[in-house]
């Protein structure tokens, strides 16, 4: 099965949030599923994560040792944000079928963030 | 050209405020979205045009006849150093109305593709491809929300699994192809255009309002493109259904538009009546000024 950059950084993502520890280039290799990408693959892969904002890495350590930046449920919530509320300077950048609650509507967006992630 | 700077005046005061008032107000808008979009539009291009026109053909007059003559006798007399001051105000005035607000487009532009990009990236790592319908996305979240991401070709039409529990199989179908219309009639561009306008005047009420009308209308012509392929039955009770779990506001807002399913369009001549008022609105003034043969016969 071909496998794109973009399917393999979601795959490098759920097995960093899937632990608390944090993981090596040859533990991510290992942890995913056959045929593994090679080390260099997943070193670019990491870099990008790593640039938009997703992945630490321990440059101390050797090898290097990559983490989360945030947990899987903190970024569902900055998603869900830019989805439900309805602020004005971001009401251009998605159409819902629904209108979104206001900045100020809190209780509902409450209830309706909760059970999210 | 002091004629038509009273006359610009005039129109940038009328579409500053009781013209978007009157279509703000008037019921007939949610029968004919797509006629009405024309018409703010219109207002909103008419209206700057106007803004800026204004200062700039009082300061040209007495230059020339036409804006072209009277901004070169303009340029030639403040490059001899013989302009007057007030001139080159309002000079000024036009041409940091005109940065003003072009800047605000451009700057809204830039703000809305980064904001899009990181959502794009948050979905990819967050949510999975439906199992059956092509191009759609799931994210897990039990508040039952569909929308779409407009991004050009990559454009996304993303589902959440509260709204998958909601839903039947029609109703997806009607949410699906309602989203679908907002990708190919690029709404997006319209919503960006009224936001950049709002942003570059913010303390203005109508700026706020025409975007909020904007956006309202834009939901109706996608609803009313769904309906080429989804019986009105449908789409009224999809709309119900999501609108009744936000809050009170989006609820009256789906109200609304599951009312007009069942209004009859607006008349063709009516419509047609209102796309010609939009083009004179915009091209009447335009071409008065600009074209020296046609300022020169009008005065």
């Amino acid at each position: 099965m071909p496998t794109t950059l973009g399917t393999l950084e979601r795959s490098v993502m759920d097995l960093l949030w899937s632990t608390d520890e944090s993981r090596t280039v040859y533990e991510l290799r290992d942890l995913l599923p056959d045929p593994a990408p090679a080390p260099t693959t997943l070193l670019t892969v990491l870099a990008r994560l790593e640039k938009k904002g997703f992945v630490a890495a321990e440059r101390s350590a050797r090898p290097h040792r990559y983490r989360p930046v945030a947990s899987r449920a903190e970024h569902m919530a900055e998603l869900m944000h830019d989805v439900l509320v309805d602020s004005g300077d971001r009401r251009a950048v998605l159409e819902r079928f629904v209108g979104g609650v206001s900045a100020d509507d809190a209780a509902t967006l409450r209830r309706l963030l909760d059970g999210t992630g | 050209m002091l004629e038509t700077a009273a006359a610009l005046t005039v129109i940038a005061v009328l579409l500053a405020w009781p013209v978007p008032m009157l279509l703000a107000r008037a019921a007939w808008p949610a029968r004919a979205p797509a006629t009405a979009l024309v018409a703010w539009q219109a207002i909103a291009l008419a209206g700057g045009l106007a803004m800026i026109g204004a200062p700039l053909s009082l300061a040209v007059a007495g230059y020339g006849d036409d804006l072209v003559r009277g901004l070169a006798g303009l340029v030639r007399a403040i490059v001899a150093g013989r302009a007057p001051a007030s001139a080159m105000v309002l000079l000024a005035v036009a041409a940091l109305l005109g940065l003003w607000l072009v800047g605000h487009l451009v700057v809204t532009l830039v703000q809305v593709a980064r904001q899009r990009r990181r959502h794009a990236v948050l979905l990819q790592l967050l949510s999975s491809a439906h199992p059956t319908r092509a191009g759609a996305r799931v994210i897990e979240g039990s508040a039952p929300v569909a929308y779409c991401l407009p991004r050009g070709s990559g454009s996304a039409t993303v589902l959440s699994r509260g709204l998958l529990d909601l839903l039947d199989a029609d109703e997806l179908d009607a949410v699906v192809h309602h989203e679908d219309a907002h990708v190919r009639q690029r709404h997006d561009i319209l919503l960006v255009a009224f936001r950049a306008w709002h942003s570059a005047l913010p303390r203005f009420p109508v700026a706020a309002l025409a975007e909020g009308r904007v956006a309202e209308l834009v939901e109706m012509l996608a609803d009313d493109r769904a309906r080429r392929s989804i019986a009105d039955a449908v789409l009224a009770r999809a709309i119900h259904r999501v609108g009744e779990v936000g809050s009170a506001s989006s609820a009256a807002a789906a109200a609304r538009r599951a009312a007009r399913l069942s209004a009859p369009p607006l008349a063709a001549s009516e419509r047609a009546a209102v796309v010609l008022g939009s083009v004179a609105l915009v091209t009447v003034p335009t071409l008065w000024i600009a074209l020296p043969a046609l300022a020169g016969a009008g005065g």
